[in-house]
């Protein structure tokens, strides 16, 4: 995982809320193997109109947006789905912060394990934030991970960042977390042991 | 002298976590111990993962592969699959459990199906396991009274590998449905009354568990359709305490206890209840006798409404994210406020899914077709090869046939749409599946979320419509 400390940019919304990871990315393109790059199926159906064309009023279409690292987008985004592949999209597509009043549950852990900051913001800060972007697209936002803290433009002031505290000290490193686990391994095989006596039926 | 201390009163899901929990990080999360992991063809980029890094799965006993999100439903053949690249990703799957020496039930299995409709007639989910599953509606097997969520690819990696997952523990809430349903009022008509009440995101960050009279007297397959849809209220999981009902589902089961451990068993399970007076983060009651046929009018699941209703003015929605989300819904539905939904035309029915596609939900549907016909195309995924086995045994499948439905074989089919079973797009399908997001059942396709029964009634007339008024012999 690469690590993620802090990071300045533009910020691009993409409004609605409950967005779920379908619009994120179809479920036709999920048997891609990750190596074809999964940028090209980010918001691939709701950023195309019906004949495949891409819409140029979609927020990510518009000049300049390919340059944002932060997204601010709506309520319970990336609520369905668990597939993976909605954060694979975002990575590839250079997104490294999401801002939001709130997020899917999956979709918030499977950020975590790919470096992807989830930022949760009160709706107010969020709507207050989509209207400086609409005034001032240029506007810049920090995610300060390791102080924690987002600073965003204007009067919106800074905002601590609450993410899990093992979870950020694994971004923060670019820490692997299936190699930390398996320096637990004794304890895994001592209370695995335990547990196969009590519940003999569980491996056979 | 040691003064006598009360052990603190626990919810279920307290115990089954404590009971998980091997340590605890001084940074607050647990590493949780997980007792069964089920893999299906999507997993691919776990197994990937874990091949990358020179590792293997480390306990394949508890590992157990399903193929059913990919899988085609006219034949039993991997080149049956619509398209090569379909195809090549049932074959992958198969490499991969050999690869990794886990059980599975492949595309030719007869145990194969849904991962959650085949996990409890396997015996695979029982009370007081923690079982995890890269897809979001594991939540589904929580009804048996096991701690059951999805996770991403990444955390399945680390569950091949460790056999364990980080997880910080969710709030939790009780949600107690009272009273009794009427006549044509269904599991699936209760949790679409629930999120509908709490919202799309209402149980975000919690844990449920369904209590009450209602709950306590619907069958392991009601239970099991009402903690599918906990996802859709953005719950972590969903679970019911087991009870007698539990027990009798799971006695026998292939890998459940055996005769010999099953006062074992079932001595640990009666343990597992919440006790009384365990406190719960929030409590929400619904009035089951108030519940009434639900249908979807939009494209989040918690645009449902009773089938009298009608489609919502945006206008009337409180906050302005709603006004605006319920304005963009309603032109992708192409429907207009103040329709009512009972009479709405559809294109074609699709009776399937993890939510409804247990053998009491062909027979409810069956019940509502018999001897009628269907105006629009129709058909019928069952929930895994076993349930279709009893279908036609019992003579469901020919019901389904009579009536003009096409009976296909087991999986996911046009739930998600990722086997080639597709909705056309602009068509509206009556669903009895649990997404009803834009373009889940292919490109431009409008889902209305209803009951097996409903999905019938709607089959035989072309038209949403209220089952209560078919089954008095209107129509
Ligand atoms: S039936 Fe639908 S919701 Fe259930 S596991 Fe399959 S795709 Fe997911």
């Amino acid at each position: 995982m690469r690590a993620f400390i802090r990071e300045t940019s533009s910020v691009v919304f993409v409004p609605g809320v409950n967005c779920d990871t379908d619009q994120i990315i179809p479920a036709r393109f999920i048997k891609a193997d990750r190596e074809e790059g999964y940028d090209q199926f980010l918001f691939h159906d709701i950023r195309r109109d019906a004949d495949g064309a891409l819409d140029p009023d979609f927020p990510l279409n518009r000049p300049g947006a390919e340059k944002a690292r932060i997204l601010l987008v709506e309520d319970n985004f990336g609520c369905g789905s668990s597939r993976e592949g909605a954060v694979y999209a975002l990575v590839d597509a250079g997104i490294r912060a999401l801002i939001a009043p709130s997020f899917g549950d999956i979709f918030c852990n499977n950020a975590l394990k790919n470096g992807v900051v989830p930022v949760r913001l009160p709706l107010a800060v969020c709507e207050a934030l989509a209207d400086h972007l609409a005034a001032n697209p240029e506007a810049q936002v920090t995610v300060d991970l390791a102080a924690g803290l987002v600073t965003l433009p204007g009067e919106l002031g800074s905002h601590a960042i609450v993410i899990a505290p093992f979870a950020r000290e694994c971004i923060l490193k670019g820490l692997d977390d299936i190699e930390m686990t398996l320096t637990y391994m004794d304890r895994i095989t001592a209370f695995e042991a335990a547990r196969l006596t009590d519940v003999p039926w569980l491996a056979r | 002298m040691v003064p006598v201390t009360k052990p603190a009163a626990r919810t279920m899901f307290a115990k089954i976590w404590d009971a998980h929990e091997i340590l605890r990080h001084p940074s607050g999360q647990s590493l949780l111990y997980v007792d069964r992991d089920l893999i299906h063809e999507g997993s691919f980029h776990a197994f990937a993962d874990i091949k990358r890094r020179g590792l293997q799965p480390r306990r394949p006993k508890q590992i157990f592969g399903i193929a059913d999100h990919y899988v085609p439903t006219r034949g039993r053949r991997p080149e049956d699959a619509a398209t090569p690249a379909i195809e090549r990703m049932i074959r992958t799957f198969d490499a991969n459990m050999e690869w990794g020496g886990v059980r599975h039930f492949g595309l030719a299995s007869q145990e194969q199906g849904i991962v959650h409709v085949v996990a409890p007639e396997q015996g695979i989910t029982l009370p007081g396991l923690t079982i995890v599953c890269s897809d979001s509606h594991t939540s589904t097997q929580g009804a048996l009274g096991a701690m059951a969520f999805g996770i991403g690819q990444s955390e399945n990696a680390h569950v091949l590998a460790t056999q364990t997952l980080w997880q910080v523990s969710p709030r939790t809430m009780r949600v107690t449905v009272d009273g009794a349903l009427g006549t044509g009022v269904t599991a699936k008509d209760v949790v679409l009354a629930l999120i509908a009440r709490i919202g799309a995101g209402g149980a975000g960050g919690y844990a449920i568990e369904y209590a009450g009279r209602v709950v306590r007297n619907l069958s392991i397959e009601g239970r099991l359709t009402i903690c599918n849809m906990s996802i859709e209220a953005a719950a972590r999981l969903g679970m019911v305490a087991p009870d007698e009902t539990t027990f009798r589902y799971v006695r026998g089961r292939h890998f459940g206890p055996t005769e010999e451990e099953w006062d074992l068993a079932l001595a640990q399970w009666q343990q597992l209840p919440s006790d009384e007076g365990a406190e719960f983060d929030t409590e929400i009651t619904l009035d089951g006798s108030a519940i009434a046929p639900m249908v979807t009018w939009g494209t989040s699941p918690d645009d449902a409404v009773p089938i009298t209703g009608r489609v919502p003015d945006p206008a009337s929605f409180a906050s302005s994210e709603k006004r605006k989300a319920a304005a963009k819904s309603l032109e992708y539905m192409d429907l207009t406020p103040g329709t009512p939904l009972d009479g709405l035309a559809i294109d074609r029915v699709f009776l399937g899914s993890c939510t409804n596609a247990r053998i009491e939900d062909l027979r409810a549907a069956a019940a509502v077709l018999q001897g009628r016909k269907a105006v629009v195309p129709a058909m019928v995924v069952p929930g895994s090869t076993q349930v279709r086995d009893q279908a036609e045994a019992e003579g469901l499948a020919q019901i389904f046939r009579d009536a003009g439905f096409e009976w296909r074989h087991s999986g996911c089919s046009m739930c998600a749409a990722m086997n080639g079973d597709v909705v056309g797009r602009g068509e509206r399908c009556a669903s009895t599946s649990n997404r009803n997001f834009v373009g889940r059942q292919g490109p431009g396709a409008r889902t209305h979320l209803l009951s097996p029964a409903m999905a019938a009634a709607a089959a035989i007339t072309g038209r949403l419509t209220d089952v209560r008024r078919l089954a008095e012999g209107g129509a």
